[in-house]
């Protein structure tokens, strides 16, 4: 098949500049306002390193300790500003270090540019050192993936990795660069990609959907919202609010949803999914219109298919069309990013209020509040538990830090009592759940934005998966609040274990190190919160210091997240105990 | 749901490495590719996929829609039989002596409207052009004689609709919406 994409007329412009494809390579990332790149370079990555000195004034480069570290940092970075997150890493182990950071990325929906260094072109498929077919190996985990093995494709390939990354659904994409690419020269001028006759990013809102999916809305007596990350990536915070407020539908979030609605909105019930809220979840089983969001109906969020709001209308806005009818149904889909589509939907809606439906919900708040949050507020036992000092943290940063979580029960917990009240605070992962993802990812978010203090929520599980990121943070002084909740196990796992495995649990207890020692290794300064007398001193110094710091909370050894909906079970049977 | 044969058109721009990219499609979901051709197309740059699998209606148009997401993905169709004009080509080897014996695989040939393409003097080659049913018919009638070799093509396919190829990339050049794209045809 033909391999070289270029043509004539682009070959023929004559307005260019002859440099290397290295140079090339750091010039297209400029003209994409690319600003912050994070990476690890090695043998076949060398030349773009080598240009890359020349612009140390430009571009911000962080040296990780493992590209893993650089692919997490990029996709922090790319959640909480909006922006393309960019990273660099050598051919062979380099490039295949980033897999699990992209998988993360393309079901996660996050738009990120990987550009990894390849062997010079003569020997590709020789078995050459460190060569590894990323290509290949990254194919069902990018949203496009290119190698270039001339100098002259290198303006193209990125403009296209920048304009596929960043529209429609976004996604990862991955440019694999041979080092004779790299060293050779080019004609250099930069055209940003604006279309791709093969690839219709957007939509064309139907107006009939919309029509009809006003109608359903005007009619129902008990609809129900589902914010999922769309509204976040579309940037529809706004209009979602005032849909919400005009029709006075309740709104639930996904969990990458969080924190597109502030928590304290009237009209918010929570969050959804295997460990969200009570209302929400029972609710869907029992409301007559679900308004599903830019989301795309997860198992967590669905439990069992068959027997999910099968009594209720479904109206799905969503951009991307292999969603829709993927999992759920829907009577109404509606094609569409989530701003496009509800900007249509606020003038054909007529203004309604709900407010028995939503006492509803707050009756199984007051329930949930009752069977669990209260006790894991204020607990009798001597123990911290992990709800409190989510709660401490959220009242002293007053619900405003960027929160970057991990994946296991803290993930959850803070999910759950972390009151988000801004938007974009909110960075986890989700659709993969990638432990080991917040100490990275939250170096990213450090450098993403500049207003809100950064928090990294983790276990102790997946603080030991990125440990060395604490390196990273240590050099390039990032301004990252660490705060491991060690239970010195694999907590969720070992809930399982204890709840659907007989109590045999196998391979979940931790021995940990001193994890203070090795912040102070670092030269990060290290806390440790034992007690409940002194968890609020310990917070409001851990969130005033000034530059990285790291702190323990030893938390209960065996504590549950509840409430759960257990694998497989219907969402109705969500369990408080 | 019931299973039955689906035929898949994709039109793509010609690039390496796609074939991968759409058959890993498949191999996720744990079906089974019974037939696939790639070839170019009448429209310069572009080839055209034809797969076929056994699976569900539903299966069918899921992996299409997923086929649709890649970025050097054109268009991607679903097929039931009478949608479409479908046909294969099988080649069979024959030792020449059988030939030389007498009359009967001959009027074999004759009437089950294959041809002769090739005859060498240690074997012929007779090929057959229609459906799965039709060459292997043949293919059995051949069998007594000592048959050498047998390869058959996978499906083409062209559809009864009044698309226009050239006409469908036109017209997704110049669409600003995913209209086109996600139209079925």
């Amino acid at each position: 098949m033909n391999t070289s994409i270029l043509t004539l007329e682009e070959k023929e412009l004559t307005t260019a500049e002859r440099i290397t494809g290295a140079e090339a390579v750091i010039r297209c990332l400029l003209a994409e306002g690319v600003h912050t790149i994070f990476g690890y370079p090695g043998g076949a990555i060398m030349p773009i390193y080598d240009a890359l000195y020349q612009f140390k004034d430009e571009v911000n480069h962080i040296l990780v300790r493992h590209e893993q570290g650089a692919i997490h940092a990029a996709q922090g970075f790319a959640r909480v500003s909006g922006e393309v997150g960019v990273c660099f890493a050598t051919s062979g182990p380099g490039a295949t270090n980033l897999i699990t950071g992209i998988a993360d990325s393309m079901i996660d929906s996050t738009p990120l540019v990987c550009i990894t260094g390849q062997v010079a072109s003569h020997l590709l498929g020789t078995d050459a050192f460190q060569e590894t077919d990323v290509m290949g190996i990254s194919m069902p985990v990018t949203k496009w993936n290119y190698q270039v093995t001339k100098a002259e494709e290198i303006p193209f390939a990125l403009a296209r990795a920048f304009y596929i990354a960043r529209t429609g659904r976004p996604g990862p994409v991955l440019i694999d660069i041979t080092k004779n690419a790299q060293f050779q020269e080019l004609d250099f001028t930069y055209e940003p990609c604006t279309r791709i006759r093969s690839y219709h990013p957007y939509p064309e809102l139907n107006e009939e959907k919309v029509e009809e999916a006003a109608e359903l809305i005007n009619a129902a007596k008990k609809p129900m919202l589902l914010v999922g990350q769309g509204v976040i990536l579309s940037e529809a915070e706004n209009e979602l609010i005032v849909f919400a407020e005009k029709t006075g539908i309740p709104m639930a979030s996904t969990l990458l949803g969080l924190s597109a609605v502030s928590t304290d909105h009237p009209l918010y019930v929570g969050y959804l999914g295997m460990h969200g809220n009570y209302g929400p979840n029972v609710k869907t089983n029992e409301c007559d219109l679900l308004i599903a969001v830019g989301m795309r109906f997860d198992d967590r969020v669905t439990g069992d298919v068959k027997t999910y709001a099968t009594q209720a209308k479904v109206i799905h806005i969503e951009i991307d069309p292999a969603e829709i009818n993927k999992i759920i149904k829907a009577d109404v889909a509606i094609n569409s990013d989530a701003k496009g589509a509800l900007v249509s939907l606020i003038n054909k809606v007529k203004p309604s209020s709900h407010t028995a439906w939503l006492a509803e919900f707050r009756v199984c708040d007051q329930i949930e509040y009752e069977k669990i949050t209260s006790k894991e507020f204020y607990p009798e036992s001597d123990g911290l538990k992990m709800a409190e000092v989510v709660k401490m943290l959220s009242d002293k940063t007053e619900g405003k830090a960027v929160i970057v979580t991990d994946v296991g029960q803290h993930q959850m917990v803070a999910s759950r009592y972390y009151q988000f009240r801004d938007k974009r605070q909110n960075v986890t992962s989700g659709g993969l759940g990638t432990m080991g993802f917040a100490l990275p990812a939250s170096m990213g978010a450090r450098l993403g934005q500049h207003d809100k203090t950064v928090v990294a929520i983790i276990g102790d599980g997946g603080f030991q998966m990125t440990i060395q990121e604490l390196g990273t943070i240590a050099q390039s002084q990032l301004d990252v609040k660490i705060l491991v909740l060690n239970n010195n196990f694999l907590g969720m796992v070992r809930q399982w274990q204890q709840l659907f495995f007989d109590g045999r649990y196998s391979f979940t207890e931790l021995i940990n190190p001193d994890f203070q020692l090795i912040a102070k290794g670092y030269g990060i300064k290290a806390m440790k919160v034992e007690t409940r007398e002194e968890l609020a001193t310990k917070i409001a110094e851990f969130l005033t210091h000034k530059g990285p710091i790291f702190m323990e909370a030893v938390v209960e050894k065996e504590e549950n997240v509840f409430p759960m909906v257990p694998t497989g079970a219907s969402v109705s049977q969500i369990r408080l105990e | 749901m019931m299973e039955k044969q689906y035929t898949l058109s994709v039109l793509t721009e010609d690039r390496s490495g796609l074939l991968n990219h759409i058959t890993i499609i498949f191999t996720r979901r744990k079906i089974n590719i019974d037939s696939l051709n790639v070839s170019t197309s009448e429209v310069k740059g572009m080839s055209r996929f034809t797969i076929v699998i056994t699976t569900t209606r539903e299966q069918a148009d899921k992996v299409c829609a997923q086929i649709r997401k890649l970025v050097d993905v054109l268009g991607a169709f679903v097929y039931d039989d009478d949608q479409i004009y479908y046909q294969e080509i099988a080649l069979y080897k024959v030792p020449t002596a059988v030939f030389l014996n007498g009359q009967t695989i001959e009027t074999l040939v004759r009437n089950n409207g294959a041809r002769i393409l090739v005859v060498e003097e240690s074997h012929i080659i007779i090929e057959k052009t229609g459906h799965k049913a039709d060459t292997h018919d043949l293919y059995q009638k051949l069998e007594p004689f000592g048959l050498l070799e047998f390869v058959r093509s996978g499906r083409v396919a062209i559809s009864k609709s009044k698309r226009h190829t050239e006409q469908y990339i036109k017209e997704l050049e110049e669409s600003n919406s995913n209209q086109l794209s996600i139209k079925n045809y």
